[in-house]
């Protein structure tokens, strides 16, 4: 059996809303209503939905950025060689779970310092966390600007995010990402801002640093074109809930949920000559069903690890 | 053969800035024909962006044509004066701008923005007659005819997006720009949108010039299209046969770098480098750099120009490729 590095089992985010400033109702908004899955070691897991469905609010709940209100996230400690429950850790123990976890953010124009050079920004983790002395540092930061490919590192070190093009900004951000050795990496559209011909290198690097360093990554986006091709399986978020999770190839051949459907088949396709037909779908309806059956829907396999929420949406298909 | 309403010939437009001229839009040449969706394809920077604003002579105050002729319907546009210019704004030539969604006047309802337009161009006719216009106009673009009515805070990305659609077309433009008209929309609304604007481009022939980063989105909208890269027409053919048959490199770049939910999971290939900064100027392939079937003649004396391979199907090639 495959060994996980992150478990997770009905995580909750809600959020309290109030009903306006006069209004003592509070309403509450399930941001992410119980949703489940695992990642193996080394593997992706490609979370795809559209604008608003919880995939960042699942991230920053995984990364503690957020504290979850429900649910229960296991990741794998090294040293008792077994799962732990992220709950039960303190203090030091936190500390090193956070080094083991890590993010790499959507906009490398805001997510770097701009009062920072390269060398500083990339130091900053290795210097919270205490690691080695000043020189191993240096030594380690010149090694990862290899690594991510910006290179003479010496051209790099004293300069500041703005002489660098948003390509050189996201290795930046991936260099800072991996310096801290982590095994699992959340990605939170990490080359969406990116023009297509630099998107490509930076999906490249990241899937050999994948290989090479044994990382995991939950790859967040809303482009399943690219979901594609950086993941080894692909969940699909809806409204808060994951409605379809499956093998890649798989999730794209033979989508059962409607709104898998209907997501797959907008996508444009780069050929002129491919007759795309849209899988239409009542979103009011679609989320009516997913609300009455939200609270206990345990994912069903439908055969080939593909699993679906069990949801009534035979109605719909 | 339908005859030509937009013809673009050799324009070069560049910014003046402090540091040195901004060559943005360099002896760009394409022509628009009646009732055929044209598209403009190209990275950020690439120019795409200042070439639609120089149609419609929007461009920022440090921005100059150069030189070059930009004809509506053989009416010379470069030169005009402001007062000409309106005239041929909305009614000739409009736009729907990137992230025009979020331009409306938060304050004013959106129907009385329509409204506004058509007044300016049409004094004479009722607001009756307007309103009128307007609910055939938000029925064509799959918008309920009370949203004449709402604010633009009431109304969803998309709504907003597809209420912009109908105020381009409120005038009866000959050609209307879509510059990535979609970008900020998610990919279902995205591809409602694009729905949208193809099924009102063939039901009243129009002519749109389509601007987009994304080669699928042109793939599906477009019958012809123009590359741009580094302020210049690199390819520009039937998007049939540009997707068939890529002559120049940054095309074969583009192509191959462009990942798809259809077919085989193919490894793509990336491009090495950055494009080049337009201040300086480029001796010869301004791609050469960066082109990946860079041979040792590739040299920056030659001079390029576009040249005819296929039917329609032109490329941007040196001297030494054209005999």
């Amino acid at each position: 059996m495959k060994k996980n590095v992150i478990e997770v089992t009905n995580l909750e985010k809600y959020y309290e809303v109030s009903g306006g400033f006069f209004s003592r109702k509070k309403d509450i908004v399930k941001a992410v209503d119980d949703i489940s899955f695992e990642i193996p070691f080394g593997e992706s897991l490609g979370l795809v939905g559209q604008s608003g469905c919880g995939k960042t609010t699942t991230a920053r709940a995984l990364c503690l950025l957020d504290p979850k209100t429900g649910g229960d996230v296991k990741f794998y400690n090294n040293e008792t060689q077994d799962m732990e429950n992220i709950d039960n850790l303190e203090d030091e123990e936190l500390k090193k779970f956070r080094r083991n976890i890590q993010m790499i953010f959507q906009d490398p124009y805001e997510s770097l310092n701009p009062r920072w050079t390269i060398k500083d920004i990339i130091l900053e983790p290795l210097n919270i966390h205490n690691i080695g002395d000043l020189q191993d540092r240096e030594e380690a930061v010149v090694e990862i600007l290899k690594t991510v490919g910006l290179t003479p590192a010496s051209n790099y070190l004293p300069r500041y995010p703005h002489e660098l093009s948003g390509g050189q900004r996201q290795r930046v951000s991936i260099a800072r990402t991996l310096i801290m050795k982590p095994k699992f990496v959340v990605c939170d559209e990490p080359t969406s801002m990116l023009d297509v011909s630099i998107r490509i290198s930076i999906m490249d690097l990241m899937l050999n640093l994948a290989k090479d360093l044994e990382v995991s990554y939950l790859y967040i986006t809303h482009d399943l074109a690219v979901a594609r091709y950086m993941c080894n399986r692909i969940a699909v978020m809806f409204n808060g809930k994951i409605v379809e999770i499956a093998e890649t190839e798989e999730l794209l051949n033979n989508p059962i949920h409607p709104y898998t459907k209907r997501l797959i088949s907008s996508i444009p396709v780069p050929d002129p000559s491919y007759d795309r037909k849209v899988y239409d779908v009542n979103y009011d309806e679609l989320d009516a069903i997913i609300a009455k059956h939200g609270t206990d829907n345990p994912m069903v396999d439908m055969g080939n690890e593909h699993y679906i929420a069990t949801h009534d949406v035979k109605g719909l298909i | 053969m339908s005859k030509e309403v937009l013809s673009v010939k050799n324009l070069n437009m560049h910014y003046e800035t402090l540091s040195g001229d901004v060559h943005a839009v360099k002896d760009v040449s394409f022509s628009v024909k009646e009732g055929e969706s044209f598209g403009l394809v190209g990275e950020s920077g690439c120019g795409k962006t200042s070439v639609a604003m120089s149609l419609l002579q929007l461009q920022a105050d440090n921005a100059k044509i150069s030189s070059g002729s930009i004809q509506l319907d053989g009416v010379e546009l470069v030169g005009m004066n402001e007062s000409e210019l309106r005239k041929v704004r909305w009614d000739g030539i409009s736009i729907v701008f990137q992230g025009a969604m979020n331009a409306w006047n938060p304050v004013v309802k959106v129907g009385e923005q329509i409204r506004e337009a058509i007044r300016e161009h049409y004094p004479e006719k009722s607001k009756a007659e307007n309103t009128e216009k307007i609910e055939s106009l938000f029925k064509m673009v799959g918008l309920d005819a009370s949203v004449i009515d709402r604010f633009p805070h009431e109304l969803s990305g998309g709504m907003k997006q597809r209420a912009i659609i109908a105020l381009a077309l409120s005038c009866d433009p000959k050609v209307v720009i879509a510059d990535e008209p979609t970008t900020a929309l998610d990919v279902v609304i995205q591809d409602q949108i694009l729905k949208e604007i193809k099924k009102v481009q063939e039901l009243l022939g129009l002519s749109l010039i389509y601007i987009s980063h994304d080669i699928a989105v042109i793939a599906e909208m477009t019958n012809r299209m123009a590359v741009m890269y580094a302020g210049r027409v690199v390819e520009s053919g039937p998007t049939a046969e540009i997707f068939a048959n890529p002559r120049h490199s940054y095309t074969k770049a583009l192509l191959e770098s462009t990942p798809s939910v259809v077919g085989d999971r193919v490894k793509l290939n990336s491009l090495e480098g950055e494009p080049p900064s337009l201040i300086d100027e480029i001796p010869g392939c301004s791609f050469a750099p960066r082109c990946p079937n860079k041979t040792t003649t590739c040299k920056p004396e030659l001079d390029m120009k576009l040249v005819e391979v296929g039917p329609e199907h032109y490329v941007d090639i040196c001297s030494k490729e054209s005999h």
